[in-house]
């Protein structure tokens, strides 16, 4: 519906913008302040010395990424797979695509103690490899001295929890691949994988990009999960923040993590609209 | 959304060889989503001793209460459940009260400025509480709204505000505007065919919205573990439990099954609905 210029759709939006500049954007520039300030007022580096400095740091950047690296390719395997699944419209599928659903709703906390069950010592995988009579002794997995396992443990909550929202992405962007393209390909004689690979993965690149997108972003985010299984054993960046807010009671320090996950998050979603246009361009 | 589209006779043609397949891992991945539900809402029901015994079978010779009950009587427990709720409550209240009117702007009017502010908002979605929380405790000791529900709901509130702006946006798209001008016509003011025409008519969506709202702020621990000190919510008091106080298994693993339980239930209450709200959202 085309309106006359008018005032109304302004005075509706405002006070939600208004909120978002108090609580929002306010924040972001406190958060700048707080990590680039120093005590008398000048502009200073000394709190990301500080952060560069602490022994946590060089690991937390490091397992940040390296998590990133290992759990979003996964989720976007699985999230396709499973989408792939409900896109027959099999008997079941609704139940199906409720199931997958259901971590949505679960909390990175929640997750990180679910799975805890499973890993920790006297734990299901413990019980199950016991039951099995593979094991003689309860193993202990989560320990400093398998920083590999911690990986595997972390790795496997994650997609465990987080695979459900590229899932319903991908699940929504498969919606809009037309049909009749797959059916003329059937006229063509085309196999299911050559029609998976020249029609259905190509048109479904746009909910592919904004899931992985995303899913980087908030991988980047990582925090209870890692802190329920390994507690500081496996530092992370949003960790780190929130132990130099609650221990050491840095507000500087603490600040300047959220600026470094900031920045990052935004050299991330540059790269990526970079890179993604340029092949999305090749493709076609 | 996936009921309503008429099956394709074609389409099925090429799927019919892989059937078993397609059961197999649909029955594969149902599995591994559900067996760590299951496996802790067993862990939760073990008696405490059996948690610690070895070997220990997977599932438990007697069922208790104990583990569970420990949990629930613990210093707090039953307050920051309070809270939780509280704070969801005043968070949806905020939420829709802010958004639902810039939804519905988004929605009905062309305006100037109108791309760029969809843009923006999506973009807030961007920054989560990770990014927003420790900034903002400075703000809140100044403004006095450090450690309170009213503080955790404000920022709860952030979170929420790009996503029901887009899911209320969208379900106002759907009324027709037909109705709406119908009603002008008849005498009514902008706001009265809003109240008698559109809102009935939006209502389902709305408490969609809300319902989404809930499961958000009942789920974020990163704030309200940084914004809270006594009055804490109960992802912030587990969180807490584990981080500092170096909190035993049964109270985690009852803790943590006692987190899911809304939630899996409002996800099944809202089932027919995922598509639109998560879906919507992303995009």
């Amino acid at each position: 519906m085309t309106q006359r210029r008018s005032w109304i759709p302004y005075a509706l939006v405002l006070p939600a913008l208004l909120y978002l500049a108090v609580f929002f954007v306010y924040p972001l520039v406190e958060a700048f302040m707080l990590s680039f300030r120093g005590d008398e007022g000048g502009f200073t580096l000394e709190f990301f010395r500080q952060m560069a400095a602490d022994t946590y740091f060089r690991s937390a950047v490091r397992n940040s990424f390296l998590l990133t690296l290992l759990v979003v390719p996964l989720q976007l395997v699985i999230a396709l797979i499973i989408a792939l699944i409900v896109n027959t419209r099999f008997r079941l599928a609704s139940s199906f695509l409720y199931i997958c659903a259901i971590p949505l709703g679960i909390s990175d906390l929640a997750a990180g103690l679910i799975w805890l069950s499973v890993f920790t010592e006297r734990g299901y995988l413990n019980t199950i490899l016991g039951g099995l009579r593979l094991t003689a002794q309860p193993i202990t997995f989560l320990t400093p001295e398998r920083i590999d396992w911690l990986y595997g443990a972390i790795v496997v909550t994650e997609v465990w929890r987080a695979t459900a929202i590229v899932m319903v992405i991908l699940v929504a962007g498969l919606q809009l691949v037309p049909r009749d393209y797959l059916e003329a390909a059937d006229v063509f004689g085309a196999r299911p994988l050559q029609k998976l690979w020249r029609i259905t993965l190509p048109l479904l690149m746009p909910s592919l990009q904004a899931a992985l997108m995303i899913r980087t972003i908030l991988a980047l985010q990582l925090f209870a999960t890692v802190i329920t299984l390994s507690g500081r054993l496996v530092p992370v960046l949003a960790g780190e923040s929130y132990f130099w807010y609650s221990t050491y009671r840095n507000f500087n320090v603490a600040s300047a993590y959220a600026v470094l996950i900031m920045v990052i998050s935004f050299l991330i979603t540059f790269m990526y609209l970079r890179l993604l246009r340029t092949r999305a361009e090749a493709l076609a | 959304m996936i009921a309503t589209q008429a099956p394709h006779p074609s389409g099925a043609s090429g799927v019919r060889r892989a059937r078993p397949l397609l059961w197999i891992g649909a029955a594969a991945i149902a599995a591994w989503v559900l067996a760590p539900i299951v496996l802790i809402g067993l862990a939760a029901f073990t008696p405490r001793e059996a948690l610690y015994s070895w070997p220990r079978p997977i599932i438990p010779s007697q069922v208790s209460l104990d583990t569970f009950l420990f949990f629930f009587n613990s210093h707090g427990v039953l307050r920051s459940t309070l809270n939780s709720l509280l704070v969801a409550g005043l968070t949806i209240v905020l939420a829709l009260a802010l958004g639902a009117p810039a939804g519905y702007s988004l929605a009905r009017f062309v305006f100037p400025g109108r791309d760029g502010l969809r843009l923006s908002i999506l973009a807030t979605k961007m920054f989560p509480a990770t990014i927003l929380a420790v900034p903002l405790t400075v703000a809140f000791i100044r403004w006095h709204l450090y450690d309170t529900l009213l503080g955790v709901a404000l920022v709860h509130t952030v979170l929420a505000l790009p996503f029901t702006i887009i899911i209320t946006s969208s379900i106002f798209v759907g009324v027709p505007t037909e109705l709406e001008e119908a009603a002008l016509t008849l005498g009514c003011s902008r706001a009265g065919a809003f109240r008698r025409v559109v809102l009935p008519m939006a209502l389902p969506g709305l408490a969609a919205s809300a319902i989404f709202t809930f499961v958000l702020s009942w789920n974020e621990v990163f704030a309200a573990t940084i914004l809270t000190l006594d009055n804490r919510t109960l992802p912030a008091l587990i969180m807490n439990a584990i981080g500092s106080a170096g909190a035993p298994l049964d109270y985690r693993f009852a803790g943590g099954f006692f987190m899911i339980v809304p939630a899996v239930v409002i996800i099944f209450l809202i089932r027919r609905y995922l598509m639109t709200m998560w879906g919507v959202t992303v995009r």
